[in-house]
């Protein structure tokens, strides 16, 4: 790059960019008139519409068992399908997807089915995940959906090094990562965009600025207006985006993709968006945000706006929209049933995987263990239950997908 | 006296401390109006002003960092870090530059001032990332002081001796105690001293040494024994670095044999260097082989969290064994 020289002292704040968020749906669900519609199949529409709706009805249906103590913990999207699922839908289904913990609808997009997300969540011996972590912490090999880890940020550098390795395959496709407006915070953001761009990685980093980190609001986050800015530091490409509208956030994203795989450019995306439920199940928003400030964006409701556009454009109908969620809760609950009467992963999961091979100095304190539970058989009922089924320890009945 | 959980005693000796030294700032990930995320800080915002309890961003390594700069100008900073198992990002600020800032400077700079609060342990369901007792990363930090409460009553004594210690302590709190520990608590000022455990327990047949909320799953462990006729004497360690290698060797001189226990990995665990100090000083006097019950050498399982526990009916088998070696 070429340096400029001046002869006076020149302050620079960023106040000299401005950065826009594109929009292309009205919060009624109409595209505004100097808009071009995005080329969406129907069917495309439709799929995206409901896995949009499958993962409002999954997210309220789970809280509401975490409430009746079914389940130990939850986390909802709701608020922010359209900027998730809408960033899916821009993808090849084979690209890779690196999210923080809050995408569920990305994988109910690709095709989890309520059974898989059941299973994670009751932690189930047909848990992928093997019952080691906490609910939605979900993962699919097939799926392209790298398996969530709680500590934040972490997966943003990774997701630099996955789509890497893309690119030296040679195979066509990218990555994207999300991830919130706090996790941007950590160094490990920085570090990501960084070597991004330096090394022009086929990377989409997609930033769900919902507002909040549990309670902390953007404002005491950063000073800057939001993540977007940040992408000049690296000379990256970055596109801000209404969150809420699925249009936009398809048409970003699908030419961010365009950008990443076709020129190995890096993208910074930020979805402009709001969580509209608690952080998690175990917080009270009630403490740090006010019931009118939910309300206002509960009236921007990217779920709503899709379906108006949808019914505008005679794709869908009320009727449809009242079958589909009555089966789709229908089946919550059915799958739920089925999934906590599940039996827990068997004993030996606890040492599996720790490394590719069981060491032998951990294989003794495994029959240490057993040997411990055979005493105590009623005072672990989870471990004594496939202990007492199988004394081999060869017999794994775990699930794999 | 007044009755207080272990998150009341917290909050109270933050207050205190606030109250006492303006120097004294309170800041960490959702601390600010929320009062954290177990509110451990409520009302201190309130009370003392923006400037001096705050939300900061999302950045433990930026806490941390933050903090060492601010104790060594002469602040006295209590930084929280929302769960221990998040404090790695924060590691190099702790094990390369908080332990060694005097040393490096030849004491022309210290971060004496510092303490991190942060709460760690299983029991509640929280898998992996929100379970691990990672004290044994810290405590082979010379440089640090690493300190854990077992009820109210000693997190605020604890607590107010770490703030004005002169030097940075890691202050790791029981997350499943914060509001099942109940107890009195003295609503004055009070410190109890870092480096010196305590016997909660007299015995004479063997010796079990814990810290945190290990302690209580000892003393079920010690009530199934005694029932026995097993007579146990019980050590709290209180403090890790520096630890009371005196009170407990003292202790199995008498008794002749020692249970150590944590909820972290056998491997690498504080029990071993325990365990190797004891067996030096008490050699001819042990009846049986110095044991450890400890978490499984895998990282921390969810479902299966019982099975993975150290819990009291393992310490029991564990003393059993001593006992009839």
């Amino acid at each position: 790059m070429m340096t400029q020289h001046a002869h006076q002292p020149v302050f620079l704040t960023g106040d000299e960019f401005s950065i826009p968020t594109f929009s292309l749906l009205s919060p009624e669900g109409e595209l505004y008139s100097e808009a071009d519609a995005p080329r969406l199949e129907k069917d495309h529409a439709l799929r995206i519409y409901h896995a949009m709706l499958a993962t409002r009805i999954l997210d309220e249906r789970m809280l509401a068992a975490q409430r009746q103590g079914r389940l130990s913990f939850y986390m909802q999207c709701t608020g922010e399908e359209a900027a998730v699922v809408g960033a899916t839908a821009a993808l090849d289904d084979a690209d890779m997807i690196m999210a923080q913990y809050r995408e569920q609808g990305a994988l109910m997009y690709r095709g989890f089915s309520i059974d898989e997300f059941m299973n994670q969540l009751f932690g189930n011996e047909l848990d992928y995940g093997k019952g080691r972590q906490m609910p939605i912490h979900y993962g699919s090999r097939k799926l392209h959906y790298m398996t969530i880890s709680s500590p934040l940020a972490t997966q943003i550098p990774q997701a630099t090094g996955y789509a890497y390795g893309q690119k030296m395959a040679g195979d066509g496709h990218c990555t994207l990562t999300f991830f919130g407006e706090g996790a941007a915070s950590e160094g490990d953001f920085h570090a990501a965009l960084n070597m991004a761009s330096v090394h022009q990685v086929p990377v989409i980093f997609f930033c769900r600025n919902n507002g909040y980190a549990i309670s902390t609001p953007a404002a005491e986050q950063f000073a800057a207006d939001g993540i977007a800015p940040r992408a000049f530091g690296y000379h990256m490409h970055v596109i801000r985006v209404d969150g809420n509208d699925i249009l936009a956030v398809y048409e970003a994203t699908r030419q961010a993709r365009e950008l990443a795989v076709e020129r190995n450019q890096p993208v910074l995306i930020e979805a402009m968006t709001y969580r509209l439920a608690a952080h998690s199940s175990s917080d009270d928003p009630s403490g740090y945000r006010s019931k009118n400030e939910e309300e206002a964006w509960r009236a921007k409701d990217p779920l709503l706006r899709m379906q108006k556009w949808l019914l505008a454009k005679g794709w869908w109908s009320e009727d449809e929209e009242a079958s589909k969620q009555e089966s789709l809760r229908r089946e919550v609950l059915d799958t739920m049933k089925r999934a906590e009467k599940r039996s827990p992963p068997p004993l030996d999961s606890l040492i599996s995987d720790v490394y590719a091979d069981v060491t032998p100095a951990l294989q003794q304190q495994f029959d240490q263990l057993k040997q411990h539970i055979r005493r105590y058989p009623e005072a672990y009922p989870r471990g004594a239950k496939s202990l007492d089924l199988s004394v081999s320890t060869d017999a794994d009945s775990q699930g794999g997908e | 006296m007044p009755t207080m959980n272990m998150l009341q005693a917290i909050n109270n000796a933050l207050d205190i401390a606030m109250a006492e030294d303006e120097k004294v700032i309170c800041f960490g990930e959702d601390v600010g109006i929320f009062g954290g995320v177990f509110r451990a800080t409520s009302h201190l915002q309130e009370k003392y002003g923006k400037a001096r309890c705050f939300n900061t961003p999302l950045v433990e390594q930026g806490i941390i960092g933050f903090a060492n700069g601010l104790a060594a100008q002469g602040s006295v900073p209590v930084a929280e870090i929302q769960f221990a198992d998040y404090i790695f990002p924060a590691f190099d600020q702790i094990v390369n530059e908080t332990a060694k800032f005097r040393y490096r400077s030849g004491d022309l700079f210290n971060v004496g001032g510092l303490t991190i609060r942060t709460p760690y342990g299983g029991g509640i369901s929280g898998g992996l990332y929100h379970s691990q007792s990672p004290e044994a990363y810290f405590t082979h930090t010379p440089g640090l002081k690493v300190v854990v409460p077992r009820n109210p009553y000693q997190a605020k004594g604890l607590l107010l001796a770490s703030i004005r210690d002169p030097d940075p302590v890691l202050f790791l709190e029981p997350k499943r105690l914060y509001r099942a520990a109940v107890g009195e608590v003295p609503e004055d000022d009070y410190q109890l001293p870092i480096g010196e455990a305590e016997i909660t327990k007299e015995g004479s047949d063997i010796t079990l040494v814990g810290w945190g909320a290990q302690m209580e799953v000892i003393g079920k462990a010690v009530e199934l024994a005694e029932e026995q006729g097993i007579n146990c004497e019980v050590i709290d360690l209180r403090s890790l670095l520096p630890w009371d290698a005196d009170t407990v060797a003292e202790s199995v001189l008498k008794t002749g044999r020692l249970v150590v226990s944590h909820e972290a990995p056998l491997t690498g665990g504080f029990a071993g260097e325990v365990a190797a100090t004891i067996q030096a000083r008490c050699f001819l006097y042990l009846e049986s082989p110095i044991a450890r019950v400890t978490g499984l050498d895998t990282p921390f399982p969810l479902v299966l969290e019982k099975e993975y526990l150290p819990d009291h009916l393992k310490i029991f088998e564990a003393i059993r064994e001593s006992v009839n070696f």
